[in-house]
């Protein structure tokens, strides 16, 4: 049936005549059936679990509900209620805090890995080992660097302790919950991320390594004007992907601290879950969804713009 | 075409009527083998409650009880999932905390006239308890199943340490202005790096390897097993009534001093802060691990506490207060039946028996857990303890002198622990003042309209 389809269109028409050249547009529409059917598992997958429960929670975002009982609709009552939610700014200012250091700092130490990969050692262990902490379930990477660093029986407080330093309770304290969170997730994230901008310093031709050492470019230098031009691209899917992710951070809070001490740490999706599953406030929960999708759709949106991610600076070369 | 439709109509109609008498539990159910689903949070009672339905089971052999455990952070979540996808376990463990919402979402079935019907002794149980699971709509949703208090638990050997006679716990008294012999004891209990006590020249408060009271938390506005002990025995009450209040007393000067007082054992360096306590592990193992030389503590733990290796505990009672009594919460557990059960004779009939003496005192108070809520029971219960090696009277105690006070049940409750969680976290924090109880208590009373 496929064959028959793609071998049924190839028939000259004006159009084809006239540039004199391939394809026929013909030929395109013949492909459609096909297009369709390969592309139909997938957008039924998308209608079903993304784009219907998408419109539903944009519905249930101009109603009250609790899931037991018929949704009522209230307009736009509950993103009033957004405005003058002390919470949410709260819960956007420590989510805000959360994915500067947590990008801020996986970025860093990840290129400075993937580099350090990619000029010193070809090793597959090496690269294993630093993809290790990934391999671990998030709630189980949190809840051992939590008893870790608990302020009372932690390892690490033992060991600030035998250093004379004082202890620390970097979970409890409201200043530092949020950083140790961040922190945590680098831990974990580290290696995924230095092994995606890896394969995008292997995408750089050895030839401009050649060049620059000739021209007798010290190593620093190569990295400022030749690594990390030529990564842009790929630097810049990997930050739109871990942004967003990183805004996602929920598991670790919900696993660690529940958004205490007093709110430091109740993030967005964590407050979110927070209002729907504890506090059976369904409507209000979505239009903060709503929300956050307009935000995140422009955070990414402006990070695509900025970086010119459809670009490459190769092809200038 | 048209009789087709119709006899699809007929069916359909048929189907909806016998659906809906299977709805009413005073009709009879086809006979036949049928197997109850029962959901309940912990797994230290699920041996007695197993060991229950396996005697049901054998006195009405159609009946099979299914019993799934879910730990208590994933039950509520689960079972409201459940109530929507029609997957609902047919009786499961209910709590004060979650049952009136449900009730009000229709989602529980009302066993008022079930209880009448079959005329069960609602004075066989401890006083109050039956009281708590008659919702606003005045509908009965469940029978008593058990019932917990809370007392002092402290490390005998630290103890011993400091000079103190287990004899003295027993009458400790506390005030909000000295903080009484109850706070003597903790300051003694509370030892520096140095080894030097609280009590004595030259401690210091910002190394402390022992602290004399543990904290599992804030308590937010329940405050059960961290300061309602303390506030109740003050003269304070949660609200205008019990239950269904409509007016809270947060701000009341009981409340605000009484908080006052019990923070300040944080500033002497006798009680670790709220950063110490929500920075990693819980209160039992920090307990267990000897960093605390005394908590308070629900009596559902008892078994856990004694579990720990290389600590030896004693119980003692609560401290009086000013009112010159001790007091505790009263609170306690039942089933409730879901709405939408097939089958509701045997969710009742499973229900009734998990109430009944032949369950509480015959199985449950054997296995040392939980206070059954039947009252002969209690001295089983109590016999069944002490044969583990524990003395539970401190518990008991507040039956006998009638210091017992009933948790409270109110509508809201989930936004009102809300608005007192940031609250009592920022005051153990020492981030804002017990006068910060002022605006949370105007924001609980505005939902209450």
């Amino acid at each position: 049936m496929t064959s028959e389809t793609v071998h049924a269109a190839p028939r000259p028409t004006r159009e084809d005549a006239s540039r004199g050249a391939h394809p026929p547009p013909l030929r395109r529409l013949g492909d459609l059936p096909v297009a369709v059917m390969f592309v139909l598992p997938a957008a039924v997958g998308f209608a079903a679990f993304y784009l219907w429960p998408a419109l539903r929670g944009l519905y249930l975002s101009l109603t009250k509900y609790n899931v037991l009982t018929p949704p009522r609709f209230v307009g736009l009552e509950n993103y009033e209620r957004i405005l003058g939610d002390h919470l949410f700014w709260n819960a956007l200012k420590v989510t805000a805090e959360y994915v500067m250091i947590n990008i801020g700092a996986q970025t860093v130490i990840s290129v400075l890995l993937a580099v350090l990969m990619h000029r010193l050692t070809r090793s597959l262990v090496v690269r294993g080992v630093v993809l290790l902490p990934f391999l671990v379930a998030n709630v189980v990477v949190a809840l051992v660097w939590f008893w870790m660093l608990d302020y009372q029986l932690g390892v690490v407080n033992h060991a600030l302790d035998w250093l004379g330093l004082d202890r620390v309770a970097f979970f409890g304290d409201s200043a530092l919950a949020i950083p140790t969170i961040a922190m945590v997730n680098t831990w974990r994230h580290i290696g995924y991320t230095a092994l995606l901008i890896f394969a995008g310093l292997q995408m750089i031709p050895r030839s401009v390594y050649e060049a620059a050492a000739l021209d007798g470019a010290s190593e620093w230098r190569t990295f400022w004007r030749i690594t990390l031009p030529l990564l842009r691209p790929v630097m810049a899917l990997v930050l739109v992907l871990t942004v967003i992710g990183s805004f996602q951070v929920f598991d670790t809070v919900a696993v660690t601290t529940g958004g205490g001490p007093i709110n430091a740490t109740r993030v967005i999706y964590f407050y979110i879950y927070d209002l729907a599953f504890n506090r059976f406030n369904f409507g209000y929960a979505a239009a903060l969804s709503s929300v956050l999708f307009v935000l995140l759709a422009g955070i990414a949106y402006l990070q695509l713009r900025l970086s010119r991610t459809g670009e490459s600076d190769l092809k200038g070369a | 075409m048209k009789s087709p439709l119709r006899s699809l109509t007929v069916t359909a109609a048929a189907l909806l009527l016998a659906a809906c008498g299977g709805q009413d539990p005073g009709k009879d159910q086809a006979a036949g083998p049928v197997t109850i689903d029962y959901w309940l949070w912990d797994t230290a009672q699920q041996p007695q409650y197993q060991a229950c339905a396996d005697a049901f089971h054998k006195a009405n052999p159609q009946y099979t009880v299914k019993i799934t455990q879910y730990g208590w952070d994933d039950y509520w979540n689960t079972l409201t999932t459940a109530f929507v996808s029609g997957t609902a376990p047919d009786v499961f463990t209910g709590h004060l905390s979650q049952y009136p919402q449900f009730a009000a979402q229709g989602q529980l079935l009302p066993i008022s006239d079930l209880v009448t019907r079959d005329k069960v002794d609602l004075s066989i149980y401890q006083d109050g308890l039956a009281d708590l699971w008659v919702a606003k709509d005045g509908k009965r949703y469940g029978l008593p199943k058990d019932f917990d208090t809370v007392a002092v638990i402290y490390n005998t050997e630290k103890l011993k340490k400091a000079g103190i006679k287990p004899e003295e716990m027993a009458g400790l008294t506390w005030n909000p202005q000295d903080g009484g012999t109850y706070e003597d004891v903790i300051a003694k209990l509370t030892v520096d790096v140095n080894g030097k006590r609280g009590d004595e020249p030259g401690f210091d408060k910002k190394h402390v390897a022992t602290y004399g009271l543990g904290l599992g938390g804030a308590g937010a506005a329940f405050g059960q097993t961290e300061w309602s002990m303390y506030t109740m025995s003050n003269g304070w009450r949660y609200g205008d009534r019990n239950p269904w209040p409509t007016r809270f007393n947060y701000a009341d000067p009981k409340f605000k001093e009484t908080i006052k007082w019990f923070t300040s054992l944080i500033d002497k360096g006798y009680m670790p802060g709220m950063e110490i306590v929500s920075s990693g592990v819980s209160q039992i193992d920090v307990y267990g691990a000897g960093k605390y030389a005394m908590t308070t503590e629900g009596s559902w733990n008892t078994k856990t506490y004694w579990a720990l290796k290389g600590v030896k505990s004693a119980l003692a009672p609560t401290p009086i207060g000013p009112s010159g009594k001790r007091a505790s919460l009263f609170n306690g557990l039942a089933d409730n039946i879901s709405a939408s059960t097939d089958n509701p004779d045997a969710a009742w009939a499973w229900t009734k028996f998990l109430a009944s003496p032949a369950c509480q005192e015959e199985i449950v108070a054997k296995q040392a857990v939980v206070f059954p809520a039947v009252k002969t029971a209690t001295a089983k219960a109590e016999q069944a303890f002490a044969d583990a090696g524990i003395d539970v009277k401190p518990f008991t105690t507040h039956l006998k002198e009638g210091t017992t006070h009933l948790a409270p049940i109110a509508e809201h409750w989930a936004d009102i622990t809300s608005i007192m969680t940031e609250t009592m976290e920022s005051i153990f924090a020492r981030k804002s003042d017990v006068n910060s109880l002022d605006e949370a208590n105007n924001r609980i009373n505005a939902l209450f309209g």
